[in-house]
């Protein structure tokens, strides 16, 4: 069997226009109505929101009116909701605000192994300074188990921080049931929803969560906003330190274009939510569905009913993620993977290995992330490429010789 | 990120497959790593009349087994042992500094195919350089 039959043809030179998206769990591009409500405060209504003339008194203008439509969104008021220039610093904030603002009270924190990074070396920083947390486990599915959760509490713990839903593998967790359990034991319960907001229909208050961390530009809004989200009545210390600006919470001019763009986006993100997650949720099955279908020796990673509307994430065994990647950008198609390759260090992703799977199955992972762009179309294309691409990289894997001559059992 | 060169031997590597009569048959890395990469020779008058490679890895292990199979082909013993990972770096116009162990893995391959084709004679050659099987020893080469 030589590689040449197996050539896929010339490499395809897609225009940006062409490209097939599927990394919305990386970023997503921002609609033109968020665009469009950015622009005028971008241009002509550039004031400084804590300036007292016409301009200024605009700029806050909008920005009260952009923090009433965020707070609505997730059911919150709109005192609670304060705007940061991304997730990661709404996590950062959140994390060691409570820890810095309870530590006369305690000095362990809660969390899960699967967390995102901004949650995970946040903690890793506050171990350094005195603090100790307990990473729960998860079960193969990526779910935490809440009696895990019950018996890591302990007499000095300050916080629990659990994500919402996973940024690989789209598990969603038991986000009600944990606040219940942190109510009861007067724990601070924070969660990071950077990828569930828009995805998943959440109400706070009904949530009963003390802390919840948004992003914009995962909602078709602009790169550099976030928000935290802080239940009236809990205490945490600032920090970014400064002037007076979010209720003197969180110092720093307000970026008013974007701050009018994520509200934009998280009303665009909300509104229509319901018959959104049901448009996705068949698009993601049919790219599920269509995998595990047409490719051998795959496996779908993460909770095929508790997950995220727009995640899709499978291991293929035998081959590694950065090459699949790498073809598939050849052939048009934008995706991502929790190989050690792309991961910048030596293991793959540490969401993989929490669920179980092995590091040479953890490197042979792809994640596509669909979203409000994507078309049926646009599935069919990669479902017709990703398996010649798979079978390419079998067949160049000394792992898949094995398989073939039967020396190996799967 | 990744040059041109290294572009068209990962999409369009050279030498891929198996050598049905090899007489020297080598391979480096470990799956946990995520790369393995399998080198088949066939040797005649000492010369690598012909070279095949299998690997598992990202685009910079399939290019650097494309380029050194390349850069052994019709070489005599001492010419592919005398190979050296930066020489394949060079001839793919550099490689970015965090995938410069697969270079490294490249080498090593050639090599334990060759000590392969020594140790099927029953000769022992002290120039073949060995993989530790320890990924993180290579991976040190990165700086």
């Amino acid at each position: 069997m030589f590689f040449e039959m197996f050539f896929l043809g010339t490499k395809e030179v897609r225009g940006m226009a062409d490209r097939i998206y599927m990394d919305n769990a990386a970023t997503t591009p921002i609609k033109k109505e968020v665009l469009d409500a950015m622009m005028p405060y971008l241009t002509e209504e550039y004031g400084n929101a804590s300036s007292i003339y016409a301009q200024g008194r605009s700029a806050k203008s909008a920005l009260d009116k952009a923090r009433e439509t965020a707070a609505t969104a997730i059911g919150a008021k709109a005192n609670e909701i304060y705007f940061t220039s991304c997730g990661s610093e709404a996590d950062n904030w959140a994390i060691k605000g409570a820890a810095m603002g309870w530590k006369d009270k305690g000095r362990h924190i809660i969390s899960s192994a699967i967390e995102h990074h901004a949650v995970l070396h946040t903690l890793e920083y506050l171990e350094k300074n005195g603090f100790e947390v307990t990473y729960l486990p998860v079960d193969e599915f990526g779910m935490i188990r809440l009696d895990d959760l019950k018996k890591a509490i302990r007499e000095d713990t300050i916080l629990i921080t659990i994500m919402f839903a996973n940024n690989e593998i789209g598990t969603i967790e038991p986000i009600g049931e944990i606040a219940k359990i942190a109510k009861e034991n007067k724990i601070l319960f924070h969660t990071d929803a950077v990828q569930a907001v828009g995805h998943v229909k959440i109400d706070v208050k009904e949530l009963g969560v003390d802390m919840l961390s948004i992003s914009a530009h995962k909602i078709y809004g602009p790169k550099g906003v976030g928000a935290l989200y802080v239940r009236n009545g809990i205490k945490l210390d600032n920090f970014m330190h400064g002037g007076a600006q979010e209720r003197a919470r969180r110092a720093g001019t307000e970026n008013v274009a974007g701050i009018v763009g994520f509200a934009k986006a998280l009303k665009l993100a909300t509104d229509d939510i319901e018959e959104n997650i049901e448009k996705l949720t068949t698009l993601r099955d049919m790219l599920i569905d269509g995998i595990s279908e047409r490719i051998p020796f795959c496996r779908l990673n993460g909770h095929r009913t508790q997950r995220l509307c727009n995640n899709v994430n499978f291991s293929f065994e035998f081959i590694e993620g950065e090459s699949l990647l790498l073809m598939l950008d050849m052939k048009g198609v934008s995706a991502s993977s929790g190989s050690a390759c792309t991961s910048g260090s030596l293991d793959p992703s540490h969401v993989l290995l929490s669920i179980g799977l092995k590091h040479e199955i953890a490197h042979g992972s792809l994640r596509l992330s669909i979203g409000d762009f994507t078309t049926k179309e646009e599935i069919e294309y990669v479902l017709d490429v990703l398996g010649p691409i798979v079978q390419r990289l079998r067949d160049m894997s000394p792992l898949y010789e094995e398989i073939e001559r039967g020396i190996r059992n799967v | 990120m990744y040059s041109e060169k290294v572009l068209d031997h990962f999409s369009n590597p050279r030498n891929v497959g198996e050598i049905a009569d090899a007489n020297a048959i080598g391979e480096v890395g470990n799956a946990k790593c995520g790369d393995i990469m399998k080198i088949y020779m066939k040797i005649e008058d000492e010369i690598v009349k012909d070279v095949k490679f299998k690997t598992f890895g990202c685009g910079a292990a399939v290019a650097t087994s494309s380029m050194a199979t390349e850069l052994v082909k019709g070489k005599t013993i001492d010419e592919a042992l005398s190979l050296t990972n930066k020489a394949v770096m060079e001839a793919l116009d550099g490689l970015p500094a965090a995938k410069i162990h697969c270079s490294v893995l490249a080498e090593e391959a050639i090599h334990s195919a060759i000590e392969d084709y020594y140790n099927r004679l029953g000769i022992k050659n002290d120039k073949i350089k060995k993989c530790s099987g320890c990924c993180s020893s290579c991976h040190a080469h990165d700086e």
